[in-house]
């Protein structure tokens, strides 16, 4: 055994992670972090304290044994620590390129009391990137129970719900609108930041678990939820549907050709290759003097992208400042240096065209930081008076989404008062067999938080149609206080189901 | 929940033999037909889309792996035989290229729908069923689900001549009244879509609804020809759509003081409440981009041309 470690012992510099230069990379769109190697993972591994008394675990929304991981890696038992993230985390390599770490688990680790924390992030994604080379998947071998689970939706939230089904035996369809399956992963996040190919790798994980992938197909439309629930004979039902429908603001002149939303930026640029055009069909006619309105992940994602397709300059117009910005730091940091030009404390009040109904620029107004708000970020002041003109030949939207309303269209689910599915505790709707999670839920939030609803919503729907759960990690989070019924467990319901054929 | 089992199988069967469902083939072309040098039918076979499909709405179309995702209306459906009708006319690289390249077993590389809010056809007793151009198609499941319904159906089709007209017997069809137009007066009146409509106003004054698709200056017309006479007017907006699922807003169209998503929200709206010049003005968003991409299109056609004519039978 190891002396045990203090801080004054372990590394005293985080790791550095390799980035493609600045300069060079605008011009690409390869991935930006490069990533650990072998060395800077060990190195990094020996930072972490091992604490008793963990602080990280309860700031990862999906309770990754962070200690326990880092352990195996710095054992050099590289598929253990595989082993033990994927017992909470089906997709690492994802996860540790875009959580928000900082505001999670990095965040509440305890060497960063006094020095920089512990790389966990990197140090997962270096674990993901080695199981993608190497071929690793943890495929438990499950009887197969007969029955059939609909997905709908390949984002984060139905990926890692149909895995968890489909590990616990049953036969797992998703069905997906767009012609390729990953939700924002594939069309939001820009390939420099998460490469498709990691995407596909994952996907291939699911494959291999059986779950079958049908793209093009728009669930409501095609078939409804209750379709999938009688006629098509699925036993229960998943909905993933992420948040979509782009928020304007509402301002005269956002009608004007060259104001388009982030979305359709990034859905352009990321799954159409317009990029590409004329080699693709898909265009973008991309502006040289763009303003992009917001400043969360989606706004950085749409400035790096219109760099790096050649725009001159890219200019990034936020409310409130810095501090208070949605994004993740590394992605600020990552735009800045790549040139964005960062406008704080202002918001547009018009937006100014041309005669030929193409945008011309904005009329914007300065704000101050007041109160904070029910969020807790101060809330952005107009100044009075402090109107001035920002010359812009296209505007684009990062300013959030609201609920996709295709399934409040076509099924007779609940939905909340801002039109997001509404569910109870255990993430059921209000249909049976039918549960919800992700975005469509809770609006935009995060990969992870998706992923942790999808498992959540899985382990709901395995109580449901009586399937024993042995994944108590997550079971104890959604079980009530009464948890024996004539001293059997309630979780094993399958006593008293009788299966129909 | 009360779904007998006969039901259960037809769903389970159509779900079984739909393209990109149960099998994994793409979507193929199994009928074409061409009405003039640049508008062509196409069907293809899709149980599960042709057993949901419903008059109003659309489909998107990917032709080939680099394509487009481009909408385009459902304009006939057979439940029985499981197929699925588009009438496509030609205009720029994609839907020419579609014209060329898209046979009777040709495969699609992707088809994704019905999308799109049905038509409302409801209780109506008299409706007017307005179609110019290509429209004719689109319109065609309205005036059928309104006739189906029972009730009084008037037909007004519009060609800018004789060449153009397709499905005139069809949509007859489905017609208590029928008049066609054409620009030039080579087939039925000499006149517009509108002049059509006004015959129609002048003999019938219990007229309950006009259903207009078209160009949207054709739109924009009809809308305010029965606008004197406060008759509902429906019309069905075609916006530039990149995912057709309400993700991107592309589809814009402010309808009164509001935004709405025409994929989502429509694409049938109230032609009162329709602003034209917005829409008219955004249809001309990339209007470089499309004219780039027809003539690298139209130029790597003709060096193809020289090397290898293009063969096999046209259907
Ligand atoms: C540009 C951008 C950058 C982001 N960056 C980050 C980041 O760095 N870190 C982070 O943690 N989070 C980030 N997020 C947020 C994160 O991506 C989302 O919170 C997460 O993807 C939500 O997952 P989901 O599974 O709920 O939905 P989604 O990922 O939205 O997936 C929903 C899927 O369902 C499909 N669908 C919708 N309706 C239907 C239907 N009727 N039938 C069939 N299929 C349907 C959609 O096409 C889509 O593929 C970002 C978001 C965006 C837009
Ligand atoms: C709901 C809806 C239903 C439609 N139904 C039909 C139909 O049944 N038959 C038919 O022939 N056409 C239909 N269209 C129009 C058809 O989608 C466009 O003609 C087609 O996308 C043009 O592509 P292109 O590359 O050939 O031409 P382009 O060179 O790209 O464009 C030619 C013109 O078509 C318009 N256009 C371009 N892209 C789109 C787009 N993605 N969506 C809409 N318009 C566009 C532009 O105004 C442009 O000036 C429909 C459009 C919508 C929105
Ligand atoms: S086409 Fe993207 S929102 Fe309508």
């Amino acid at each position: 055994m190891a002396k045990k470690k203090t801080i004054r012992t372990i590394p005293q510099e985080r790791t550095p992670i390799a980035h493609q230069d600045p300069g060079k990379r605008i011009k690409n769109f390869d991935e930006v972090a490069l990533g650990y190697g072998l060395e800077d993972a060990l190195n990094e591994s020996e930072r972490c304290l091992m604490c008793p008394e963990t602080q990280c675990i309860p700031g990862c929304p999906v309770s990754i044994d962070i200690p326990g991981f880092i352990a195996k890696i710095t054992a050099k038992d590289y598929r253990g620590a595989y082993d033990v993230l994927t017992q909470s985390n089906l997709l690492p390599a994802i996860c540790g390129r875009v959580c928000p770490q900082e505001d999670q688990c990095e965040g509440l680790c305890t060497v960063g009391d006094t020095l920089e924390p512990v790389a966990i992030g990197r140090l997962e994604r270096w674990i993901g990137d080695m199981a993608i080379s190497e071929g690793w998947s943890n495929i438990p071998y499950r009887e197969p129970n007969g029955f059939r689970i609909g997905i709908v939706g390949s984002g984060p939230a139905g990926i890692a719900c149909a895995a968890d089904m489909a590990k616990a035996g049953c036969d797992v369809t998703v069905f997906e609108a767009f012609h390729k399956p990953g939700g924002v992963l594939r069309y939001g996040i820009p390939e420099f930041r998460l490469p498709n190919a990691v995407i596909d790798a994952e996907i291939d994980a699911l494959s291999k678990l059986g779950v079958r992938i049908k793209c093009n197909t728009l669930v409501g439309r095609l078939f409804t939820l209750e379709q999938m629930r009688n006629e098509m004979g699925f036993d229960a039902v998943f909905v993933g549907t992420g948040a979509g429908y782009p928020s304007f603001m509402d301002i005269p002149g956002e009608s004007l050709n060259g104001v388009l939303s982030a979305n359709e930026l990034l859905t352009r640029c990321n799954l159409m290759h317009a990029g590409e055009f004329p080699d693709y069909d898909t265009p973008l006619h991309l502006g040289q003097r763009i303003a992009v309105i917001g400043s969360g992940n989606t706004a950085m994602d749409a400035m790096r992208v219109c760099l790096r397709l050649g725009a001159a300059n890219v200019h990034c117009v936020y409310r409130r400042t810095r501090n208070e910005s949605p994004a993740r730091v590394e992605e600020i940091d990552h735009a800045e240096e790549e040139g964005v030009e960062f406008h704080w404390l202002a918001a547009p009040v018009e937006i100014l065209g041309d005669d030929q109904n193409n945008v011309r620029g904005m009329r914007c107004i300065r704000m101050e930081l007041g109160e904070p708000d029910e969020s807790g970020r101060c809330r952005p002041v107009p100044v009075q008076g402090s109107e001035f003109e920002f010359e812009a030949d296209m505007i684009v939207y990062a300013i959030g989404t609201n609920a996709n309303p295709i399934i409040g269209q076509t099924s007779k689910l609940k939905l909340n008062k801002w039109g997001y599915l509404a569910t109870d505790d255990t993430l059921a709707t209000s249909m049976a067999g039918v549960y919800a999670g992700g975005d469509i839920v809770t609006g935009g939030a995060t990969v992870i938080l998706a992923m942790g609803a999808g498992r959540k919503a899985a382990s709901s729907m395995k109580k449901y149609l009586g399937i024993r759960d042995t994944d108590s990690l997550h079971s104890t989070e959604i079980d009530d206080t009464i948890t024996t019924l004539f001293g059997i467990d309630t979780r094993e319901k399958n006593f008293a189901r009788v299966r129909i054929a | 929940m009360g779904s007998t089992s006969s039901e259960r199988t037809d769903l389970q069967k159509a779900f079984n033999t739909s393209p990109g469902l149960e099998d994994e083939s793409a979507v193929e072309i199994i009928r074409r037909e061409d009405f003039s040098d640049v508008t062509f039918m196409l069907e293809f076979h899709h149980p599960m889309m042709a057993k949901a499909a419903k008059p109003g709405q659309f489909v998107i179309v990917i032709p080939q792996e680099h394509g487009e995702r481009i909408p385009l209306t459902i304009a006939d459906f057979d439940r029985k035989k499981g197929t699925v009708t588009l009438v496509i006319q030609a205009v720029g690289k994609t839907t020419k290229e579609m014209q060329q390249t898209c046979h009777r077993g040709t495969p699609l590389f992707g088809v994704v729908g019905p999308m799109g809010t049905p038509s409302h056809i409801g209780n109506n007793k008299k409706v007017v069923c307005v179609g110019g151009g290509l429209g004719v198609a689109p319109v065609f499941p309205q005036a059928r689900a309104f006739k189906e319904s029972g009730a009084y159906v008037i037909g007004v089709i519009g060609f800018r001549n004789k060449e153009l007209v397709f499905w005139e017997e069809k949509f007859r069809k489905y017609c208590d009244e029928f008049i066609i137009c054409s620009d030039d007066g080579s087939v039925g009146i000499k006149g517009l879509v509108t002049d059509g409509i006004k015959l129609a106003l002048k003999k019938h004054t219990d007229i309950d609804e006009v259903v207009a698709i078209g160009p949207p200056i054709m739109m924009k017309a009809c809308a305010e020809t029965t606008r004197p006479a406060n008759i509902k007017t429906t019309v069905s907006l075609n916006p530039i759509m990149v995912d057709g699922t309400g993700m991107c807003g592309g589809c814009r169209v402010k309808i009164g003081e509001g935004i709405k998503f025409a994929c989502v929200d429509g694409p049938d709206f109230d032609g009162h409440q329709v602003d034209f010049d917005d829409l008219m003005n955004r249809l001309k968003r990339f209007n470089e981009d499309e004219k780039k991409a027809l003539e690298r299109w139209s130029v790597s056609c003709r060096i193809r041309g020289k090397e290898a004519p293009p063969t096999g039978p046209r259907l």
